[in-house]
């Protein structure tokens, strides 16, 4: 929807969309060079990332959470002290559970999965007793599973993380058109129901539901559109 | 574009600068938090704990199965243990390193659950070992098969029984002759274990992804880890050598530089 509204204001009759697929290490690398010109995926607005990148207006508020199995009894990151945690290589939850030890004097056992179906797959077998994870990775997964009533997404929020569309960063006008395009969407009421289609509902491939509810950050997020970095969000 | 080498002195809880950067070597009750270096040389340990009980279970196995793989086929007992060998190599050979090093730490605990409280240095390490075996195993085989059968001839003739012949012809030419694939297959064992990141074992590609993530300074961080890989590899491949030069036996073996040891 936004490439459509960029095309119309370029007056282009038609507009050709190459897609790319792009890996959590080379993201940033490619927008940077000019390979991938806008990278939509589930990228955290950062401080040390917005040296290097330009991104759009957060459309998306990302709230880590933990998952367990539904049997194990574990309510909160308190219990999990001694515990098998797993999380995925190359993500900021690593460096999340790292500060968390340092700050409450626990000790987790670490378990690093080479990618979250890895890392699920750890909770699965019982090699890891939790996952933690951004909640909409974590609902993802679950409803892929086999059996996902043996899983819940317990415990506080860890951490709050503003997800958002990257583009160049010494590209205002490019930056702005997404962003307009961005309110227009918002403007017409279009994102609740763009909500309930994709995580409320069944979905291809194998129609199941997420099930997933929009949570309050998020809500606010589309209500006062802004680009603030991760850091702000954690400031309190 | 310039190198932002400072990265390595940050601390690895919040990013700022540490008082002391290799405290490894002043103590580590002087810097609070960890700085990235401190960091860099754990998992460098690590990696050269899982390729050094790698190599070992390699090399021990490897060269079992390659002198099997040769044994003259006149009893029940030889060819028993020459198909044994067989399938071994094969079996080893034919499947991907990381594929193997999945089977022993998903598939494999979960027929023989004892495996399951291994920790997964050990499964990647009899991954890793048992993979770089069937490869050492060939090259002891094509060691043992480059001499002349007059050797196996002559010490029959002596009155030696199969081991013996194996223990005192056999293998003491056939190890020197195979030394220098036996320094690729070391230096490709220090390689290779980099697949250990996918099962959780905090070593150097482990460490390069996170940091690469964690700082954003990819370029300076892989330059670290590749130097500190092609550091390791170089280490195994001068020891080789070290061995090579120091078991020659003049005479021997083509290699001798003096004309007059020649025959």
């Amino acid at each position: 929807m936004i490439l459509a509204d960029i095309k119309d204001k370029l007056g282009m009759s038609a507009i050709r969309i190459n897609y790319q697929p792009v890996t959590s290490q080379n993201r940033v690398p490619l927008v940077q060079n000019g390979t991938v010109d806008i990278e939509c995926g589930t990228t955290t607005n950062n401080v040390a990332r917005a040296k290097d990148v330009g991104f759009a207006n957060t459309l998306y508020v990302e709230e880590v959470r933990i998952a367990v199995k539904a049997n194990s009894g574990i309510t909160s990151i308190s219990q999990l002290a001694g515990k098998k945690v797993a999380t995925t290589t190359g993500t900021t939850s690593v460096q999340l559970l790292r500060k968390h030890e340092k700050a409450n004097g626990v000790n987790f056992d670490e378990v690093f999965g080479k990618d979250h179906a890895d890392s699920f797959l750890l909770l699965e077998s019982g090699r890891a007793d939790a996952f933690v994870m951004d909640g909409s990775i974590l609902a993802g997964n679950i409803a892929n599973s086999k059996n996902p009533k043996d899983y819940k997404i317990v415990g506080e929020v860890l951490s709050t993380e503003p997800i958002a569309i990257m583009v160049r960063k010494d590209d205002p006008e490019f930056k702005a058109a997404v962003n307009t395009a961005i309110a227009k969407i918002v403007a017409n009421g279009k994102m609740p129901g763009l909500w309930n289609k994709w995580f409320l509902s069944p979905i291809p491939p194998k129609n199941i539901v997420v099930g997933l509810e929009l949570s309050p950050a998020t809500k606010n997020a589309w209500a006062n559109l802004n680009d603030k970095p991760a850091e702000d969000y954690n400031k309190k | 574009m310039a190198l932002d080498l400072g990265v390595f002195c940050k601390s690895t809880l919040d990013g700022e600068a540490v008082d002391h950067c290799f405290s490894s070597i002043f103590g580590l009750s002087q810097n609070a938090d960890p700085s990235y270096l401190d960091w860099l040389m754990k998992a460098w340990g690590w990696t050269l704990a899982v390729a050094a009980l790698g190599l070992a279970i390699a090399l021990i196995l490897g060269a079992v199965m390659g002198t099997l793989r040769t044994l003259p086929d006149n009893g029940r007992l030889s060819r028993v243990l020459i198909r044994l060998s067989t399938a071994w190599v094969e079996l080893f050979r034919n499947i991907p390193v990381l594929v193997q090093v999945f089977l022993w730490y998903h598939v494999i605990p979960a027929f023989v659950l004892p495996l399951k409280a291994l920790p997964s240095y050990w499964l990647v390490s009899i991954a890793l070992g048992f993979f770089t075996s069937a490869r050492i195993a060939e090259q002891v085989r094509a060691g043992i098969q480059s001499l002349p059968s007059g050797q196996r001839a002559a010490a029959t003739a002596l009155g030696l029984t199969t081991p013996q012949t194996y223990r005192y012809v056999i293998l003491p030419m056939a190890l020197r002759i195979v030394i220098p694939p036996l320094t690729s297959e070391s230096m490709n064992v220090i390689k290779n274990s980099s697949v250990a990141f996918a099962v959780s074992v905090p070593e150097l590609t482990l460490f390069a992804m996170q940091a690469q993530e964690e700082t954003s300074h990819g370029v300076e961080i892989y330059l670290a880890v590749t130097a500190l890989y092609a550091l390791s590899a170089f280490a195994v491949n001068r020891v080789m050598a070290l061995i090579e030069k120091r078991s020659r036996i003049p005479g021997f073996i083509a290699a001798s530089n003096d004309a007059s040891l020649a025959h």
